[in-house]
Order: C-alpha cells, then sequence, then structure tokens
C-alpha cells in the first residue's frame, strides 16, 4: 500500500504527515526517537486501517514552535488536529513518549476516540520502579538497550546515519528533553486522571523492556477502567518493530472489536 | 593586567585507578571514594592557598560551583567565599560564578552576594554561569531550559539589586509579588558581573551588549580559542557602536611557576596531567546533554567531528595548545606580553592549584609569580598609563 507524505499547518505550527490505507482512522503516535520512515508495522496496518503517523512538533521534519512547553500543549495540539482533520472514530495508538502523549489526549476528551492503545508509555511514575537513564546512554548503549534480541540491536547499528539523520537525531532527543527531562518522562498528575479515560483500552509490554520496565503495565491497567494488558515474551521496550506480527496481529484485533 | 588567582578545590586525594571501574569522576562517582577527613584538611588548605595570594599581591581571589564531582568540591561556593571575606584584606573576591538556571528561587543569589559584597564592602565580583552539562544530571535541572532561565534568573537578581523594593517580577520561570532585597548591594548600582564561559557566539552577544557591557572570560581553552572569541568580542561590541575595552575580556589558565622552564615542566606534570586525564573525565552524553548547546552550535562541534575527552593528554600537549602555562618567571612573562599583545585581555585568571598539585610547590609557585611576574606587568601597565597621560 502506497503511502503520502504531505505538511499541514495546524495553530500556526506546520508538521509532517505520512498517510496510508483505507478504513477507520488510526493516529499513531511516535516515540522519543521519532519516525525516519514508513516503517513494517504501519504498512503491515494501512491493510486495514488510515493510517496517520505525524512528526510530533519539535521533532523529525515538523515545526518547533514556540508554545512547545509540555506534554500537555501536543495533547491539545493532537486534539485540535483532529478536528481540523474531521476525524473521528480515531483509533489512537502511541508508544512510549508517544503513549504519553496519548493518554494526554484522551484524560482530557475522548470523543474523537474509539479506542486507545499504549505501547509501553511513558507518563506515570511508580516508586522503586526506574525507567532506564536514556539521557545518559549512548546512542549506541540506547539502540542495544532497545530490544530484547542483541542481533536487532546490531542490525540498527550497522545502518549508516547520514549528517541529516545526526542533526533530526539531536533535534528529537532535544525535544525529548524539552518533554521529559524532569520530572523524569512523566507527568505527577496524570495518575490521577486516567480514570477519565472511557474507550476500550489496550496496553502492550514487552517482558524484557529495559526503558520503561513492564512493571509500568499492570500499574497503568490498575488505572485505567477496563483496560487490558499484553505482555510479549522475549520481547523489549519496541514491540511494533521486534514481535511486528504478534503486535499487529494484537492491535489490529482489538481495535477490529472495538469498533 | 590585573591577577586574580583561581582556585578549583578539587578532590586530590581521589585514587586515580577509579576509572577502571568507572567512566567519569562526575555525577556517578560513588561518594565513597571521598574521605571527609582527607576534605576537611584540603578545604582548609586550599582556602590558605587564596589567602596567600591576597597577602602576595594579586588583585582577586576566585571561587566557582560544580555538584556531584571530584574536579571541585565547592557546590555551594558563596560558602568559600564568606570564609574568604574575613581573612582576606585586599583582594576582591570572584565568586565565578553561581549556576542560575539550577535553581528554583534565583533571588537567592541576589541575597547571597549582596550580603558578600556588604561584608567586604565591596570586594564582590558577581560571576554568573550556567554550569557544566554534567551539572544537568545531577540536579535534575532541565538542559532544554538552560538557555532561557540563565536569562530570566539573570533579570530577575539584577532587578533585585538594582530598583527600589518591593518591586514585581513576572517572568515565564519565576514570578514574585515583592521582590525586595535585603541586604542592598555595597557597591553601586551593584558589583561588577563577570561571565566565564568555554566560547559561544551567543553568550558573547550577551555579555557585550551596551545595556551589559560584562566582563567575558574564557576559561581552559587553547590560546587560539581565547583568540578567536575575544576578537569575537571586540568585533561584537564595535557592531553595537562601542569599543570594548581590556577590562572586558579575562583568560583564566591553569598556571604553575618554577625557578627554571625544566624545573617547573617536572614539578607540574603529574598533578596537570591527573586534572586532564582524571578530573576531567566523563563520557559526551554527560559533559553534553540535549539543549544545553544549541542546536547550531552542536551542529558545528558535530561538523568539526571534534573528539571530547578523549585519549591521555600529555604536558606537552597541554603546552603546546597553551591551556597550561607553566615555566620560569622569565618564559611566564614573555609569554603573558605575546599574548596579550596578541589578544588583549585585561584579566589574568592563573588557577594557582590544579589536580594534584601539593601545598609546597602551590606555595613557591604563588610566590615566584607574585614577585617576579606580577610586577613587571604592573611597571609596565603604570608606564603605559604615564604614555597616555
Amino acid at each position: 500500500m502506497a503511502h503520502r507524505e504531505t505538511f499541514e499547518t495546524v495553530n500556526g505550527c506546520k508538521i509532517r504527515i505520512m498517510r496510508g490505507g483505507q478504513g477507520a482512522p488510526l493516529l499513531y503516535l511516535h516515540g522519543a526517537l521519532g519516525v525516519a520512515a514508513w516503517m513494517p508495522f504501519m504498512e503491515r496496518l494501512s491493510r486495514r486501517f488510515d493510517v496517520i503517523v505525524p512528526d510530533h512538533p519539535g521533532f523529525g521534519a515538523s515545526d518547533t514552535p514556540d508554545w512547545l512547553d509540555n506534554v500537555g500543549d501536543l495533547a491539545y495540539f493532537y486534539l485540535d488536529a483532529m478536528k481540523q482533520f474531521g476525524l473521528s472514530g480515531v483509533h489512537l495508538a502511541g508508544a512510549s513518549l508517544g503513549g504519553w502523549i496519548a493518554a494526554e489526549i484522551a484524560v482530557r476528551d475522548c470523543h474523537p476516540l474509539k479506542s486507545l492503545t499504549l505501547t509501553a508509555p511513558a507518563g506515570i511514575h511508580v516508586k522503586g520502579l526506574s525507567k532506564g537513564d536514556i539521557f545518559m546512554w549512548s546512542r549506541e548503549q540506547f539502540l542495544r538497550n532497545l530490544a530484547h534480541d542483541p542481533k536487532l540491536g546490531e542490525a540498527m547499528l550497522a545502518l549508516p546515519v547520514s549528517d541529516a539523520q545526526q542533526f533530526t537525531d539531536m533535534k528529537n532527543r532535544l525535544a525529548t528533553a524539552k518533554l521529559g527531562w524532569q520530572p523524569r518522562l512523566y507527568n505527577p498528575n496524570l495518575a490521577k486522571w486516567l480514570h477519565r479515560i472511557s474507550v476500550p483500552t489496550l496496553l502492550v509490554w514487552g517482558d524484557d523492556d529495559k526503558v520503561i520496565p513492564p512493571g509500568y503495565g499492570p500499574a497503568f491497567r490498575d488505572l485505567i477502567p477496563g483496560s487490558r494488558l499484553e505482555v510479549f515474551a522475549n520481547c523489549g521496550h519496541v514491540p511494533h518493530t521486534e514481535c511486528t506480527d504478534k503486535w499487529v496481529e494484537t492491535v489490529a484485533s482489538f481495535m477490529q472489536g472495538a469498533a | 593586567m590585573k591577577f586574580y588567582a583561581f582556585h578549583l578545590m578539587p578532590y586530590a586525594a581521589l585514587d586515580p585507578d577509579y576509572d577502571k571501574t568507572h567512566n567519569a569522576a562526575w555525577v556517578t562517582l560513588p561518594n565513597s571514594y571521598y574521605d571527609p577527613k582527607i576534605g576537611h584538611a584540603l578545604y582548609n588548605r586550599y582556602l590558605d592557598e587564596l589567602e596567600l595570594a591576597d597577602a602576595c599581591g594579586f588583585d582577586g581571589v576566585c571561587v566557582n560551583e560544580h555538584h556531584q564531582n571530584a574536579y571541585g568540591l565547592m557546590p555551594i561556593p558563596g560558602v568559600m567565599a564568606g570564609a574568604l571575606s574575613r581573612r582576606t584584606k585586599n583582594a576582591r573576591i570572584a565568586v565565578l560564578g553561581r549556576a542560575l538556571p539550577l535553581l528554583n528561587n534565583p533571588l537567592v543569589v541576589a541575597e547571597e552576594f549582596a550580603m558578600l559584597d556588604n561584608i567586604t564592602a565591596g570586594r564582590l565580583v558577581a560571576g554568573f554561569v550556567r554550569g557544566i552539562g554534567a551539572e544537568y544530571h545531577s540536579w535534575g535541572a532541565n538542559p532544554a531550559e538552560s538557555h532561557d532561565r540563565f536569562h530570566e534568573a539573570h533579570d530577575l537578581i539584577l532587578q533585585a539589586w538594582t530598583q527600589p523594593g518591593p518591586s514585581k517580577f513576572e517572568g515565564k520561570y519565576y514570578h514574585f509579588e515583592y521582590v525586595n532585597c535585603w541586604p542592598r548591594p555595597y557597591q553601586q548600582p551593584h558589583p561588577p558581573v563577570w561571565i566565564p564561559s568555554q566560547g559561544s557566539r551567543e553568550t558573547i552577544e550577551w555579555a557585550s551588549h551596551p545595556d551589559r557591557k560584562y566582563t567575558y572570560l574564557q576559561t581552559f581553552s587553547p590560546v587560539t580559542v581565547l583568540a578567536r572569541y575575544m576578537t569575537m568580542y571586540r568585533e561584537t561590541a564595535k557592531h553595537y557602536g562601542y569599543e570594548a575595552t581590556s577590562e572586558q575580556v579575562g583568560w583564566a589558565v591553569p598556571t604553575y611557576c618554577a625557578e627554571t622552564d625544566e624545573i617547573a615542566v617536572r614539578e607540574a606534570r603529574p598533578h596537570i596531567e591527573f586534572l586532564f586525564n582524571k578530573l576531567l573525565r566523563m563520557p559526551p552524553e554527560m559533559l553534553l546533554p540535549p539543549g544545553y548547546l544549541s542546536l547550531a552550535s552542536l551542529q558545528g562541534v558535530m561538523q568539526a567531528k571534534r573528539a571530547l575527552s578523549t585519549g591521555n593528554q600529555t604536558i606537552e600537549d597541554m603546552m603546546e595548545k597553551g591551556v597550561f602555562l607553566c615555566g620560569s618567571p622569565a618564559t611566564l612573562r614573555e609569554k603573558l606580553e605575546k599574548y596579550q599583545a596578541e589578544i588583549g585581555f585585561g584579566y589574568l585568571l592563573p588557577a594557582i592549584q590544579f589536580g594534584t598539585l601539593p601545598h609546597e610547590l602551590v606555595r613557591k609557585s604563588v610566590e615566584l609569580f607574585a614577585k617576579e611576574v606580577i610586577p613587571h606587568f604592573r611597571t609596565r601597565d603604570a608606564a603605559g598609563l604615564r604614555a597616555t597621560a
């Protein structure tokens, strides 16, 4: 399925959007590393959904607007964007930092949403349960720590990195710091508000997540009414990349069941 | 030229083999490496050394701020400045500086500096910095906000010093209904402000602005880099429509003076190499957290493919690059004459102790420098003044 790449302006902020497929709208919010390309899991989902993948304001090829201070700003931005694009009945999915943004959207307003899928989301803190210090990790350590299977880390490290990609990596890192340096990758108020989520919610976690440990899965599940947690065995922080088949099947059938 | 003795107050007793198990002398180096009994002796010895510099005729003594590391033991530099304020008699006391973006309430700096300025009858020099990147890991402060917080905290402190209180401050990060600094600073309108930096166009544009005309200090940089930024300061001032004076630029550099060049190199070698190879050791992610440098500056670093704290440096490398001044009085006079003629700084801030340099050598170097190097420039400057009078 071919995907299109366009630039759209919302609230004065120009963002890049990759979009492909047909069906109910599926808005996918990327994590701290951004999305360099149309990934296999996007392609697979686009066979059943209208998959919409923006670069967040501050990330990738999108503008960095003056108003960007915190994840709440992005939550309102995407609520405005869904309205502007005329989207309703949206299957909202987010991974890691994108999962945090998705949760912040859902606690504010579930009306445009049909379902919510959070893959190893950031956003809350459980005392004694440390996340990886992604800002202290070198690029090499970061890529090695993403996956359960060391071969996947090696494969990512083996890919050539252009100067342009290196610059985008720094831009993404800066935006991630702005949003999540302190308190580290969470909003102290989010846990109080998660009960407001009123659409079917799926949580997916790898049992060997070295970035956001799998102990966060039950914590989120207990805070979001009626949510379901799927833990993938032998899988790290990026199940959509590391365990694509299983992730796509689990997520797609959940979304179709919620429709 | 004026001479200010600088001290980093390192933990000189650091086990040199720490780097077999730890990748940094900062942030994550366990504080079990620190022995309070040794620390007690070091603190008092280091204060003695700055007091000696005052007694020998240095124009100023300097302390600074770093957190959670073995490189410099002054997380709260005001404590050292307070101790020095009563024991020194003539020297200015320069706190270079407080790391403003790390603070939840920068008014503490307005108050602390005003107190020091009152106790010393106006001998304080107020330094403002952003801290080095490692500080943002240690302190949890967001490096992406570093520049903006620095500027806003500075504005708040200057308002506290210069506007009749109580006044209101309405910023993005700081908001106060009652800014009303008791005590007011002794020096009016406020103590001189110095801005130490490792070199940045943004900092120079800000410091040299006609509203500020702050003294810019280039710290721990090769002479070529020093020359580049000093020139940049002068050109920026010209662009603003004024001529910068030599009082607006200074150079901080570790300095060692001994009887001959050969003795100086032999005596300084292990101690300066300890500073550069052991105490400054940290990975790039610790040194440069995201946002600490602007994306434009970072891109410059990336394109230059500059190696950061990699490989061991020898004393010869350091002297060659001019990041370390070392030699006989004659050699130091000659080098300083040359650098100053070429670069034109009005302040020299020799770090009188570095790494593991022991007290006896510090004392010898300080006394020799004060006796054989400083007077040369005093005579010359006085002659220059008469000539232009």
